[in-house]
């Protein structure tokens, strides 16, 4: 051991000290020993720089009975190297000695202690002596252990490693020592000489002596290896606490040193290791020249080819070098070329007209809608100049929907009607051509106080009779609007007729369930006085039959104001309409499915008849055929003609309408108009078909009254809107030409009331005039 | 009787269409692949009349192909290479899963692909139905072209795209084809005219894109890739067309940059590289095979088309000289293009007219002269001041470049100088038929067109209110003759009433029109109701319009005048 620890020592005279963790550590594991570092040495170092390091290099191997005095010289150097080893031997000997003498183990220990002191004190030392004090050994002792546990570390690590240096001073090396349990001796030393165990080990007793007297009890171990106790010094007591906290051995090591970067970009003039390259650095490898050789071999023969570079850049050529312009699409014909996209308008600049930017208003609306029912899939934006311009933040989406577009809508083919609106509009005749027909309002006949829901005028066409909810009937002179008579009668009149017959003066009224016949005593006497005669020359027949229809004769007031005849029906009577030679009076009572709803009269007779066993749906309106002898009775939704001598249904014609509220024939007989309440106007061809030859939708609400003119070709419908639509209706006598329809007036007047405008329509028997009675009170005439 | 019982869904319509997911099986192959090749063949889905039939009863939603279009789909051969690349995938995946390096790389060497030339051929037959379907092309490899080189796509892809979008701007600049240019907000709208196809494309502002997530990018891959084969072969036939070398290759007007180029042709990347940024600057001309000199300029003679009077003739030649003198317009002129003006678009409309243009050295490649060159007529400046100005030249905002090609005439430059607040910008595309709203400006620059100063704007006369106010006007005097009627005894002088012969006329003929209307066949009055609704709603719009413009105008003047009186 010495030999090594003096080894170092010189070494460590030549270099600087820096202590290391690994050696630390290493250490530790193989030996019980504690290497500590001086406080004052290392504080002198750091203090006073070199003239302390040399004293603090003194080092022993794990010297941990070693003890170093420093009253050597360095001249001594030599001497002691020699001496030393003598010492050593002579020390083992003297164990021996003792041990063969079984001196009680204490002073064994002791005179190991001193004579290992003695030799410290003979230690080499260095070439500086600066602690002078003989006094304080411990200290110096430790710290020069210390410095050579420093030299150890320092030292170049491949000539001096000292890692797996054995204790020289037991030779048994690294064995479990119970082992040696049995036998008196615990190994042996260099010389091959045993080393024996003390005399007698300690106690219990013993130890707890030992343990109350001595003070340095507690840093006492016990070495295995030599079987000795050993004191800790205080270095060494430190060093171990170091360690239990994980700290580094040396207290001069500084963990937080900074990093020197020996691999840095920069180049040095020194190589970082000073290892010599390896041989297989600069001598070819025979292995890969065998590979290479192969390789060569295999390109050569053509084994090996190198690889085609791929071509990446497309090739294009005049790819419709030889087109034929007939050839059809690869597929079938049926293909549709995408439509190119929309082109942007105004909206779409960057800097648009003022105008077409979006006000805040719309701007909210706009932000409301959802993005598929904007008309704009944009916010129109201004910008002031074009570098002020963001980009799209949807570009990439607009062009994916129009890819998605492209290849996921389905396509067809939209016929555009490119039609000119003007061209739809029928080429009629033009109204001023099929003049005379009424076009102006002319007269007002202003009397009664509530609507008027009936007119009739003359034959002569000189007065007008219009019965009204305010329970009168009025005369008027068509020409004056002088009302010539008013007569009240006992209910709302709901409907007047004029006998059409010249040579009779006879109006029907029909209010309540009474019918009266009135001769209102105007115009020529002569027909007024023979009217009166023809009703009062019936004569009652001998058998009287029992009718439903109570025929009774008025008298004294009623008389005086030109009744003649009371009709009591068992029914409220809704319509009265005149055959056309004066003496048949239709009666009609709506009720529905009841068999008594229409009545026909005969006035000469004063006979009822009840035309039908059963009708059908509930009756509106009824009329005879001017020529023949046919009967039209006007249900809801159906016209059926009969023929009243043949007595059988000879027609049923379908209005296509929901509820016909009038009808009206034409003179000719042949053409039948109906007005419907759902706005409707058909026009019925009685040779051509049982549905309508036109529907004409002319009126915005309920049609409520229809007339044809006597003679010239027109017919005329008055609605809830107001409105009276005169149209020029040509039948013509040709068979094979269908009648012509032309609208040529509207004519405007009346004031609606309650819902209600014109209520019934009447043309003058010879003038192209139409007469119209409206809710508002009001007779008006148009001419 | 006899014969067999007719089955349901065995003939007509039933047996026409086939669902999208028969059709895959049909194909046997997958959802993307069956898109992909639907895309590139250009095979759309069908809309059957009678659905239900078609859907045997089943009234689920399905996209219905026709079964004839499936069947062509059958006997493409890119099909085989689609199923080829499927297991080339599958042997690649699992090279890589054994972490067989070696072989992964040679797979990857033998990486399977595939051409669309034959696609092309047989979708285009003649070169005209290619040029007729380019716009989208166009614009979607203007818009791949401005897409980074990293992430969404191919670099290579992307590289294409740029080259063939330059090639198209160096052709339509050679042909001085351009027609008109339009700065939306979305980007600049461009319309070329090309032996006799109008071709609209846009190109997006240059930014970089922020990508939506909303968007299938493999879908718009396969398209442009299919749009870049066929913009390939347009390109390439267009250049022959024109005795133009394809790819094209810029003249070198001056030797030492030739010197230049030639050095570094010897590294075939950066020549190619350099020549694309070269082409891509747009300032230079192309080179022709055959020189150009005898070849320009014959005069054509014009031959009356087939049932065309002399006027027709006529007019015909007057458009084509005013096309002429459009493509001249900036002909003699010398631009240069200050740095923050988007200097492609700009040098590429002004070569268009044959002007000359340049830049900052240091902004691109290929200025052909500098700032301090005395001979610069314009000045193209997008800021709101400059320090340092040039006396003989004009500095006009970007804006003057493009209203002046949408109005085929050099407009007046004052509207457009430096800081001053610019004249809306116009869509050159709007053509206002009778009726629509035409904003002031336009009708303006009408005005300015025809040679004369504009004036005031007309009026648009609103007839159907006018007649709205007739009738109201019959109506009231019934009214008032009624009252009188019903009032007076007395009586009064009444007040001769000028009879407006016109109007009564006009009146006549509404009232007939009204009356004819009120005859109309129930079909034809719905289609005219139609008619009529749509027209009306234009007039509303335009009138709504022009009281917008007149109120903002009225402010504005109220502006002005507070601002006097400060």
């Amino acid at each position: 051991m010495p030999e090594s620890g003096i080894k170092l020592l010189q070494n460590s005279a030549m270099s600087k000290v820096k202590a290391k963790k690994r050696t630390v550590e290493e250490d530790e594991e193989q030996f019980p020993m504690f290497a500590k570092s001086d406080n004052d040495a290392g504080g002198l170092d750091d203090d006073d720089g070199n003239d302390d390091l040399s004293d603090s290099e003194e080092s022993v191997f794990s010297g941990l009975e070693e003890s170093g005095s420093d009253d050597e010289d360095d001249d001594e150097q030599e001497n002691c190297l020699a001496d030393s080893e003598e010492e050593e031997a002579n020390l083992s000997e003297e164990v021996k000695s003792e041990t063969e003498t079984d001196v009680p183990v204490p002073n064994s220990v002791k005179k190991t202690q001193t004579v290992s002191k003695s030799t410290k004190e003979r230690k080499p030392k260095k070439k500086q002596n600066v602690s002078a004090d003989g006094e304080n050994q411990e200290e110096k002792v430790t710290s020069g252990s210390d410095s050579g546990l420093r030299v150890s570390s320092q030292v170049d690590e491949y000539e001096q490693d000292t890692s797996d240096e054995e204790d020289i001073r037991n030779t048994v090396g690294n064995i479990p020592m119970e082992w040696y349990k049995d036998y008196p001796h615990i190994g042996y030393d260099l010389d091959g000489k045993k080393i024996f165990k003390p005399i007698r080990n300690k106690d219990e007793l013993d130890e707890f002596l030992d343990k109350m007297e001595n003070p340095d009890y507690w840093r006492t171990i016990h070495d295995k290896m030599t079987g000795t106790d050993v004191c800790l010094s205080d270095e060494q007591v430190d060093l171990v606490h170091r360690l239990q906290q994980g700290k580094f051995g040396d207290v001069n090591f500084n963990e937080y040193e900074p990093a020197i970067d020996f691999f840095s970009n920069e180049v040095m003039i020194h190589p970082v290791t000073n290892r010599p390259a390896d041989k297989r650095s600069f001598i070819p490898s025979l292995i890969e020249k065998e590979k290479v050789g192969k390789l060569v071999h295999a390109i050569k023969m053509g084994w090996i080819k190198p690889r085609r570079p791929k071509e990446t850049a497309p090739q294009y050529y005049d790819l419709w070098a030889k087109e034929d312009p007939n050839a059809i699409l690869g597929r079938h014909k049926m293909h549709i070329p995408a439509p190119k996209m929309r082109l942007p308008g105004h909206e779409e600049s960057y800097n648009p007209p003022p105008e077409y930017l979006l006000t805040d208003e719309e701007r909210q609306v706009w932000e409301q809608q959802d993005p598929d029912e904007r008309k704009l899939s944009f916010l129109p934006q201004k910008y002031l100049s074009l570098r002020a311009v963001p980009a799209f933040s949807r570009f990439i989406q607009e062009r994916f929907e129009r890819c998605l577009d492209l290849y996921l809508c389905p396509r067809q083919r939209k016929m555009r009607v490119n039609v000119n609106p003007e061209d739809l509009i029928p080429k009629l005749p033009r109204p001023r051509d099929l003049q005379p027909f009424p076009t102006l309002q002319s007269l007002v006949y202003h009397g009664h106080s509530s609507l008027i829901r009936s007119i009739s005028i003359s034959p002569s066409g000189q007065w007008l009779v219009s019965g009204s909810d305010d329970c009168t009937v009025r005369f008027w002179e068509v020409c004056t609007t002088r009302c010539l008579k008013t007569m009240e009668v006992g209910g709302p009149v709901k409907s007047v007729a004029w006998n059409p017959a010249p040579s009779i003066s006879l109006v029907a009224v029909s209010y309540g369930e009474n019918v009266i016949l009135v001769n209102p005593g105007l115009g020529d006497r002569l027909i007024c006085s023979a009217t009166d005669q023809l009703i009062s020359s019936y004569e009652e027949p001998e058998e009287v039959k029992d009718q439903q229809v109570q025929w009774a004769v008025p008298e004294g007031k009623a008389q005086e104001q030109g009744q003649r005849l009371i009709l009591t029906h068992p029914k409220a009577v809704k319509q009265v309409s005149w055959h056309g030679r004066g003496d048949y009076l239709a009666c009609v009572m709506p009720d529905d499915g009841s068999s008594l709803q229409v009545v026909i009269h005969q006035v000469s007779r004063r006979r009822t008849q009840n035309p039908f066993h059963r009708n059908k749906g509930a009756v509106q309106c009824v009329s005879f055929h001017p020529s023949r002898p046919y009967f039209l009775v006007a249900t809801q939704r159906y016209v059926r003609v009969y023929n009243l001598i043949k007595q059988e249904l000879t027609k049923k014609l379908m209005a296509n309408c929901k509820w016909i509220s009038s009808m009206a024939v034409h003179p000719g007989g042949d053409n039948v108009i109906c007005g419907s309440y759902d706005c409707r106007l058909a026009w019925f061809d009685l040779d051509l078909s049982t549905k309508p030859y036109k529907v004409l939708r002319h009126h915005k609400k309920a049609l409520r009254g229809v007339a044809y003119h006597k003679h010239y070709p027109l017919f005329a419908s008055g609605s809830d809107d107001g409105t009276v639509i005169v149209c020029h209706g040509m039948v013509y006598n040709d068979l094979l030409q269908n009648p012509l329809i032309v609208p040529v007036k509207v004519l405007k007047g009346h004031i609606i009331t309650h819902d209600l405008g014109v209520l019934d329509v009447a043309f003058h028997p010879t003038q192209p005039w139409v007469f119209s009675s409206g809710a508002d009170g009001t007779v008006r005439l148009f001419t | 009787m006899g014969g067999l019982q007719k089955k349901k869904y065995e003939s007509g319509s039933a047996t026409n269409y086939i669902s999208r997911n028969k059709a895959r099986k049909k194909l046997s192959l997958s959802l993307a692949d069956f898109r992909r090749l639907c895309i590139l063949k250009g095979i759309y889905p069908h809309e059957p009349k009678h659905k239900k039939k078609v859907n045997k009863g089943s009234t689920a939603q399905r996209t219905f192909y026709l079964l004839k279009d499936i069947r062509f789909l059958m006997h493409e051969p890119i099909v085989g290479k689609f199923r080829e690349y499927k297991i080339f995938v599958r042997k690649l995946r699992k090279a890589y899963g054994k972490a067989e390096w070696g072989t992964a790389e040679k797979l990857r060497g033998n990486k399977p692909g595939y051409k669309l030339d034959h696609i092309i051929k047989e979708r285009y037959p003649t070169f005209i139905d290619a040029l007729r379907d380019v716009d989208d092309a166009l614009s979607m490899c203007f818009l791949f072209s401005t897409f980074p080189r990293t992430g969404k796509c191919h670099v290579q892809t992307i590289e294409l795209c740029r080259r063939l979008s330059v090639e198209w701007m160096n052709y339509i600049i050679t042909l001085r084809s351009l027609r008109k240019v339009f700065l939306s907000i979305k980007g600049i709208y461009y319309q070329a005219e090309v032996l006799g196809q109008i071709i609209t494309w846009l190109v997006p502002y240059q930014f970089a894109h922020d990508h939506p997530t909303d968007v299938d990018y493999r879908v718009m891959a396969t398209f442009t890739e299919l749009y870049t084969t066929l913009l390939g072969f347009i390109n390439f036939r267009l250049y022959q067309t024109l005795n133009l070398v394809y790819p094209p290759k810029v003249t070198h007007s001056q030797p030492a940059v030739m010197l230049h180029f030639d050095l570094l042709s010897e590294f075939g990347f950066y020549c190619s590289l350099l020549s694309l940024s070269k082409l891509s600057a747009l300032s230079a001309s192309l080179v022709r095979v055959v020189s150009t000199a005898e070849a320009e300029e014959a005069e054509l003679d014009h031959f009356p088309a087939e049932g065309e009077d002399g006027e027709k003739l006529a007019e015909r030649l007057k458009a084509r000289q005013d096309q002429d003198r459009q493509e001249k317009l900036f002909e003699g002129l010398k631009f240069f293009l200050n740095r923050e003006v988007p200097r492609e678009s700009l040098a590429f409309v002004l070569r268009c007219f044959g002007a000359q243009v340049s830049w900052d050295k240091s902004l691109c490649i290929g200025s052909t002269y500098d700032v301090t060159d005395e001979t610069i007529t314009h000045h193209v400046v997008d800021r709101p001041s400059l320090e340092k100005q040039y006396i003989n030249r004009y500095y006009v905002q970007p804006q003057w470049v493009y209203d002046c090609v949408n109005a085929r005439m050099l407009l007046p430059v004052e509207d457009y100088f430096v800081g001053v607040t610019l004249p809306p910008h116009l869509s050159p595309f709007v053509e206002e038929k009778e009726g629509d709203y035409v904003p002031p400006e336009k009708l303006k620059l009408l005005a300015l067109q025809k040679g004369e100063r504009p004036e005031e704007e007309e009026d648009n006369d609103d007839s159907e209110e006018e007649e709205d106010e007739d009738q109201s006007d019959d109506e009231d005097e019934l009214k008032g003759m009624e009252e009188k009627q019903a009032s007076s005894v007395k009586v009064t002088p009444g007040e001769a009433k000028p009879v407006n012969r016109q109007r009564a006329e006009q009146e006549a003929k509404a009232e007939e029109k009204r009356l004819a209307v009120m005859m109309m066949k129930k079909r034809d009055k719905y289609l005219y109701d139609k008619i009529m609704f749509g027209k009306k709603r234009s007039v509303r719009e335009a009138n709504k319009m022009s009281a917008k413009r007149k109120a903002l105008d009225e402010a504005s003047k109220a502006n002005k005048k507070k601002k006097l009186k400060k």
